[in-house]
């Protein structure tokens, strides 16, 4: 947006003199990365925190999930497609790579219809699509399975772990009093709309603003909610207003919930919350990779030690954690919140003081 | 993962745009955003076009910052 950074951060830094100390939650990877990226924290006074929250879609995707992904494509005839940053998330001692390193067909896709392409070209074959990601990511997978409906396409299927965001922020926030305000994320923002963030100040009584992904548009956002705070006001501003519109993309929400309804769905780190996923529509259920493989839930464990549930839930940083670096890296990642580019501990490692 | 590139829309055929992100061309499916056209600058994410910029909605966000600024 081009904003006089300098002018943003006196006005920050004026307001923070008049407050007590204020933590601020992201609960956007992308955010995270951002912030890091920008060495925004060490533009801040001492006395404002940002807190990363469980915005990483990869970070939040349950290990049960990534055990039925790593069961799915090590079968013979499934073509297994997936988001590149999925494919280092371990589970145990294997990942989707190491079973890509011995021979598996893993296929990265930069489209959810590349799957669909995929499929028509080997139709000898089974494909499967690795669902993950909030509203910014879901309607694509709805326009997936539409798609290969309409072209009568029946070696496609979807492993479906897409989730929705103010479930989430919901469940970790109500009666939560660490955190002070809240940085919604802009491109979930595009998609739901601003008035779909009205439950922050209204239900959780926490101030807001909408923010995108450049330093200047962070910056601004965190005036925002400083002045909010400042004025004891109790709003969600929306600073992204070049892409976010009041009610946000209707006719991706049309589409998503024509192919999708609510359901109850684990998140690392914060367990089941009810009504924060999406599955298929009676109609569409057929495109469930887990049911037409049979593909039993699995009970499985977070890597010991590991404190990705905590940061994900704003209870730690990640130099806490004791792998932190030293055996968890982004190349050797124990935990989810390593593997992905959007995770707190890669944009902590990779932004990291030396 | 959630990261969107805004880009402009050069070119629309068969539901696809071909959408150019300073210099660097890539198609876009329209599905998500119909009423996108040619000259938008739009948002991308993962293949789809999702949102349209709203230009004078920046301008107002410029002011909003300003004025909350002159008031310190």
């Amino acid at each position: 947006m081009n904003y006089n950074i300098t002018n943003i951060l006196q006005g920050i830094w004026k307001l923070a003199d008049q407050t007590g100390p204020v933590a601020i939650m992201e609960v956007c990877g992308t955010h995270t990365s951002s912030i890091r990226q920008y060495g925004i924290p060490s533009l801040l006074p001492p006395n404002i925190r940002l807190v990363s929250g469980p915005g990483c879609p990869v970070c939040v995707t349950s290990s049960a999930d990534i055990a039925a992904a790593i069961a799915l494509a090590s079968l013979d005839e499934v073509i297994f497609t997936c988001f590149g940053d999925m494919m280092r998330v371990p589970n145990g001692d294997v990942s989707l790579y190491s079973l890509y390193e011995q021979g598996r067909d893993i296929r990265l896709v930069t489209s959810p219809l590349d799957a669909l392409t995929i499929a028509q070209e080997y139709p000898e074959k089974q494909v499967v699509y690795f669902g993950i990601g909030f509203e910014t990511t879901a309607p694509h997978t709805a326009v997936l399975v539409e798609k290969a409906a309409q072209a009568k396409v029946r070696n496609l299927s979807i492993l479906n772990s897409h989730k929705t965001m103010p479930q989430a922020i919901t469940a970790l926030l109500q009666n939560e009093s660490s955190i002070d305000a809240l940085l919604c994320p802009g491109h979930v923002a595009a998609m739901i709309g601003a008035e779909a963030f009205a439950f922050v100040p209204e239900k959780l009584q926490l101030p807001a603003a909408i923010a995108g992904f450049a330093a200047d548009e962070i910056l601004a956002a965190i005036l925002a909610i400083m002045d909010l705070l400042h004025k004891q006001k109790l709003d969600c501003v929306n600073m992204y207003p070049q892409f976010v519109t009041p009610a946000g993309n209707r006719s991706a929400l049309n589409l998503l919930y024509r192919v999708m309804e609510p359901c109850d769905a684990i998140w690392r780190g914060l367990g089941s919350l009810p009504q924060s996923g999406l599955q298929f529509r009676p109609a569409y259920r057929d495109f469930e990779a887990r049911t037409r493989f049979n593909i039993e839930k699995t009970e499985t464990t977070e890597p010991k030690d590991c404190l990705c549930a905590a940061i994900l839930r704003g209870k730690a940083i990640p130099p806490n954690c004791v792998h932190f670096s030293r055996d968890c890296t982004p190349d050797a990642p124990v935990g989810p919140c390593m593997v992905s580019s959007e995770g707190a501990c890669a944009a902590y490692y990779r932004y990291r003081e030396e | 993962m959630c990261l969107a590139i805004p880009g402009l829309i050069t070119k629309i055929q068969d539901g696809e745009a071909t959408v150019d992100y300073g210099g660097v061309s890539k198609h876009a499916d329209l599905s998500l955003m119909e009423k996108a056209a040619l000259g938008d600058i739009v948002l991308v994410h993962a293949g789809f076009v999702i949102q349209i910029l709203d230009k004078k909605a920046g301008e107002e966000l410029q002011k909003l910052v300003k004025a909350t600024l002159d008031v310190l």
